[in-house]
């Protein structure tokens, strides 16, 4: 398990005293990493050790494509659509893959188990048509044969989909005595705007 | 004509460990920061480098030692920060140093923070790098260990830390002051330049000496051999070597070093040639350079400049004659509008309208005054007038970069556009090849 506090005082070493806002993008791989996705809970915690509101880092973590606000698959295939692949094929591997999971580009599987998405450049064109596995490792040239193969491979992972659904994602509110006041201030008949709190500062 | 290996030398002649410090100490490594640090006075260094010419390697191809002499002396603390947020389209020459010569880039990092008289050294990582991450991460623990990393470099007095900063997802991330940006924990956004011209006000607004990684891997080398050797490749203007990273439609792609100034098809020679035997069609210089369809091009900034494009990143995309361009167009387009960070307007909305636009022509249900719109949302974003730099319609380099792309394909391929119209569908799909030979 992943200590985010005690990880954040070793991170603060690398920044000036003063700045410690630098660490927000470590601080938040490494609360990915922990609860699988970022949490409502992780942007609180990371917005209490770098010392600024959790809208903040919130409005941080939705601009990178790798942090994910929502849950995720337990693997992420990324398959790069620019201008190599396209050139070798890779509307036929993200079509391959569709099939195979059932599932369009940017979908999870119902089970959890791959969350399948496109992807830009990444990086590595000597392997297109390519993909990547959790932000990792490239797989590379790939067929629209061969690519079914690369995500069967998969399961015998050890966190294959034949696993239980994780739980449910905790509730985007936290569980706190509330006032009559407060539920009128977080609209609470309106889930999607209970996140208004945020963007008051945090001291 | 063979590659000329000078950055990648070692990792081509030691594939299997060359990453480890056992290795690069037998081949040479942190002799260049060495010297640099026992022969050289900071100012020298910067001379040495201003004197050689090596300009930088990430795109802009601005000269190295002229980018150090522009921060003040007197403002302290200073930094030095290397770009490895390598995102540019078909561009991997950076990732396969990182990942294969990752003390290379430490050392250069170094030499370049004695030269400015730096206090710390923050190389900031792509985030899907994750081989790349922890081959740099471990090697700058065995270069701590060793004291060529920390408190008393080499045994001298010149300290400096050297932190590894790993981005999330951002090609934005990439331009200079928007990696600044979010090397501060802030969203990749560009800053107005001036006043945040990196080497006056850089990062944590103190003066910053921003290098891409390939630049500073050439540093040790220079250091050791001096301005004379590192001039005998590339031209008068462009000189020393270049990993040229070759993709697309040609046999065998991949990460190849020639010294700058060789003609086209010596390094598509190189690649394997095109693939199947077929034609060449195009060659683009990464997604933000305007395509460029001479076959016999010299690989330099001034040539590029000279034929209407530019050098760029290194990347060497070749389309050959089953490559659509109003597809490739389209491909470049959706990329830009993908990564457009939104500040500014003319960006966040053309490039919007760029990718629907060519979306909606690739998919045959495009008209014939659509491409004269889609002119018309270029040149809003960047104005047409030559030389290609940077207008001001938009914040930051990305939009002029994605106007300049698109606006060349339609100049370079207006008979491709106006097919895809008539015909109602694109005519290179495998079924349409009769219609497109009675059309063409």
């Amino acid at each position: 398990m992943i200590d985010l506090w005690a990880e954040a005082q070793k991170i603060f070493t690398r920044y000036p005293p003063d700045r410690r806002r630098s660490a927000l993008l470590p601080l938040l791989h490494l609360a990915q990493e922990r609860d699988g996705y970022v949490t409502k809970g992780g942007i609180d915690e990371i917005a209490g050790l770098v010392g600024i509101s959790s809208a903040e880092v919130r409005g941080v973590a939705s601009y990178y494509h790798m942090l994910k606000l929502q849950p995720k698959g337990r693997r992420v295939v990324s398959v790069c659509h620019n201008m190599a692949c396209t050139m070798l094929g890779a509307e036929g591997i993200v079509s391959s893959l569709e099939g195979h999971l059932g599932i369009a580009a940017g979908e999870t599987t119902p089970d959890g188990w791959v969350t399948l998405e496109r992807a830009e450049c990444l990086a590595a064109c000597d392997l297109a048509p390519m993909l990547q596995i959790d932000y990792n490792e490239m797989v590379g040239p790939l067929t629209s044969e061969s690519v079914v193969q690369v995500i069967e491979g998969l399961r015998g992972d050890g966190i294959a989909p034949e696993r239980a659904p994780e739980a449910e994602p905790p509730p985007l509110v936290d569980s706190i005595e509330l006032t009559a006041e407060d539920r009128a201030l977080l609209h609470e008949d309106d889930p999607g705007r209970a996140t208004a709190r945020d963007d008051e500062e945090w001291e | 004509m063979p590659e000329t290996r000078v950055v990648s030398k070692r990792f081509r002649e030691h594939a299997d460990d060359s990453f480890t410090i056992d290795r690069y100490l037998a081949t040479g490594g942190y002799e260049g920061l060495r010297r640099a640090l026992g022969e050289y006075t900071p100012d020298e260094l910067v001379e040495l480098v201003q004197a050689s010419g090596l300009r930088g390697r990430g795109g802009a191809g601005f000269p190295t030692g002229q980018k150090w002499s522009l921060m003040p002396k007197d403002v302290s603390p200073r930094y030095v920060v290397v770009n490895g947020d390598e995102g540019e389209p078909c561009t991997f020459k950076d990732r396969e140093i990182i990942e294969r010569d990752p003390h290379a880039v430490i050392e250069g990092a170094l030499i370049a923070a004695y030269a400015v008289r730096a206090e710390a050294a923050y190389i900031y990582l792509r985030g899907e790098f994750g081989l790349g991450f922890r081959r740099l991460d471990r090697a700058v623990a065995e270069a701590a260990e060793r004291g060529f990393v920390g408190e008393g470099i080499a045994g001298g007095d010149f300290s400096c830390p050297v932190v590894i900063h790993r981005g999330a997802g951002s090609y934005e991330a990439g331009e200079e002051t928007a990696l600044l940006d979010s090397l501060e924990g802030y969203r990749a956004q560009p800053r107005l330049k001036p006043p945040f011209f990196p080497a006056v006000k850089g990062l944590f607004h103190q003066p910053t000496a921003l290098n891409n990684v390939e630049t500073v891997a050439n540093l040790p080398q220079l250091v050791m051999n001096g301005t004379d050797w590192f001039r005998s490749w590339g031209t008068e203007k462009s000189p020393g070597t270049r990993i040229f990273s070759v993709s697309g439609r040609v046999d065998r792609p991949g990460n190849y070093e020639m010294s700058l100034g060789v003609p086209l098809p010596d390094l598509l020679d190189l690649a394997g040639g095109i693939r199947g035997g077929k034609s060449f069609k195009a060659v683009i210089f990464g997604a933000s350079a305007p395509w460029v369809t001479d076959p016999e091009i010299t690989l330099d900034f001034e040539a590029a400049a000279a034929a209407g494009s530019m050098l760029g990143s290194g990347s060497v995309i070749v389309m050959d004659e089953t490559s659509c361009a109003v597809r490739m167009a389209y491909v470049t387009a959706r990329f830009f509008n993908h990564e457009s960070c939104g500040k500014c307007t003319p960006c966040r909305e053309g490039t919007w309208w760029q990718s629907k636009l060519l979306e909606r022509l690739e998919r045959g249900e495009g008209r014939a005054e659509d491409v004269d719109v889609l002119t018309d949302v270029c040149d809003s974003m960047s104005d047409p007038q030559l030389p290609y730099a940077p207008k001001g319609n938009c914040f930051c380099p990305l939009g002029d970069g994605a106007a300049w792309a698109v606006r060349s394909a339609v100049q370079l391929f207006p008979d491709e556009f106006r097919a895809h119209v008539e015909l109602g569908g694109c005519p290179f799909e495998p079924e349409r090849a009769e219609e497109r030979a009675a059309v063409a």
